[in-house]
């Protein structure tokens, strides 16, 4: 068994190895510290080549794929701005909101069966929630990716650049909803029959 | 039957004379060879198959076989989560059988949807497209209390007045066989339930039978 290289070497590699590639290391806080590298969309089917066929690395088993919903969030800022109030200037507080926009995040979990470590966790993320939901399929890199890829299409309405069969898996074709995204709403129809004792 | 008809048969079989009505003899007939559907779902069906083996031994109430088809079938136990996806096929296996025909809604999914009720893709219950007989609650019941939810449908087919308009429903011809098929929607199952069957009006509990 070899040692996993830290994420920090990982995306160092990648970096060297794909030109032009751009690797984000996200930290976790937690005691799991089970860090990823987030990959940018034009160069992630490359990373993952470089990552599955790497000498050292060899992350031939994607275990896992999975769909996170990161919806539009606004954080507020107590601001202190020097204005002129009434030909005084003062120190008044204003709160500024940020919106941050949300986005659709696919994770992958990769082990290594000849070098028997793991796990490295990649993400690509989508533009936005709404229109620009595309990321490139993983599929042709990891066949087991088909499956769970088909899931998350499903469920969170990622779409996937160059799967092979990209339809819904759970649902039946012609629902239109995503059932496991945040906003989402159970229809009114399931109604509940009042029972008086 | 009439309570001097049943004291002249009681004093009749002392003399050992043993007399019925067609009545009689058309329910006996059916309450003891109630076939079910091979049919599961989910984790109840794993007791439903321990009931028909032999430590808890269905046969003995007339239900030795479990027809693979539900064109031999009597009766069919809903035993286990319905999913959206799956309840048109439900009551396209129950249209398909002759009548008559019982359903045993197993468990809590089959009732209600049980702990899953809130899922996006879990039917709340399958009484909202058939009519159901008898209803066992419990995650998963026990093989005693499908024992207890069969001798229950036992005693309602005994019970059945053959002519009139309590007469059950196979022996009506204006009352439906078959029921509505629902369909994919766009956001779920349409329509949402058959009222002629699910009656989700305030006011309405369900019957309960002791």
């Amino acid at each position: 068994m070899t040692a996993l290289p830290t994420p920090e070497d990982i995306k160092a590699q990648i970096e060297a190895g794909i030109p032009g590639a751009a690797v984000t290391v996200i930290t976790n806080g937690s005691p799991s510290a089970q860090h990823s590298l987030l990959l940018d969309n034009q160069h992630a089917r490359d990373a993952a080549v470089f990552l599955r066929d790497h000498p050292d690395l060899r992350l031939d088993f994607c275990s896992l794929v999975t769909g996170v919903d990161w919806p539009d969030t606004e954080t507020t800022e107590k601001i202190k701005v020097r204005k002129t109030v009434d030909g005084v200037e003062t120190d008044v507080e204003e709160a500024r909101k940020t919106k941050i926009p949300g986005y659709l995040e696919a994770v992958y979990h990769l082990f290594s069966m000849e070098k028997k470590h793991g796990p490295v966790i990649l993400r690509v993320r989508t533009a936005n929630r709404t229109d620009q939901t595309h990321v490139p399929s993983l599929t042709p890199v990891w066949r087991s990716a088909e499956f769970q890829e088909r899931e998350a299409f499903d469920l969170y309405g990622i779409v996937f650049d160059g799967h092979p069969d990209l339809r819904r898996i759970l649902m039946w074709e012609g629902f239109a909803d995503f059932p496991m995204r945040k906003d989402y709403v159970p229809p009114a129809d399931d109604r509940l029959a009042e029972v008086h004792a | 039957m009439a309570d001097d008809l049943k004291e002249l048969k009681i004093e009749l079989s002392k003399n050992g004379i043993f007399t019925t009505t067609m009545e009689e003899l058309y329910n006996w007939g059916r309450r003891n060879s109630v076939w079910p559907l091979t049919f599961g779902l989910a984790c109840c069906a794993i007791e439903m198959i321990a009931t028909t083996m032999a430590r808890y031994d269905l046969a003995r109430f007339g239900a030795e076989v479990f027809r693979p088809s539900p064109r031999q079938a009597d009766l069919i136990i809903v035993s286990g989560t319905v999913t959206k996806k799956m309840a048109p096929q439900v009551v396209r296996l129950y249209n398909q059988m002759p009548e008559p025909k019982y359903v045993i809604a197993m468990g809590a999914c089959a009732i209600s949807g049980g702990p899953f009720r809130d899922g996006y893709n879990v039917l709340r219950g399958i009484d909202r497209y058939i009519p159901v007989d008898v209803h066992i609650p419990g995650c998963p019941p026990r093989p005693e209390a499908l024992i207890h939810a069969f001798i229950t449908l036992q005693k309602q087919i005994e019970d059945d007045v053959l002519r009139g308009a309590q007469r059950p429903r196979h022996l009506d011809p204006d009352a439906p066989s078959e029921f509505p098929v629902p369909s994919f929607g766009e956001h779920g199952l349409e329509p949402p339930d058959n009222p002629e069957v699910f009656n989700s009006a305030p006011g309405n509990p369900l019957k309960v039978i002791q």
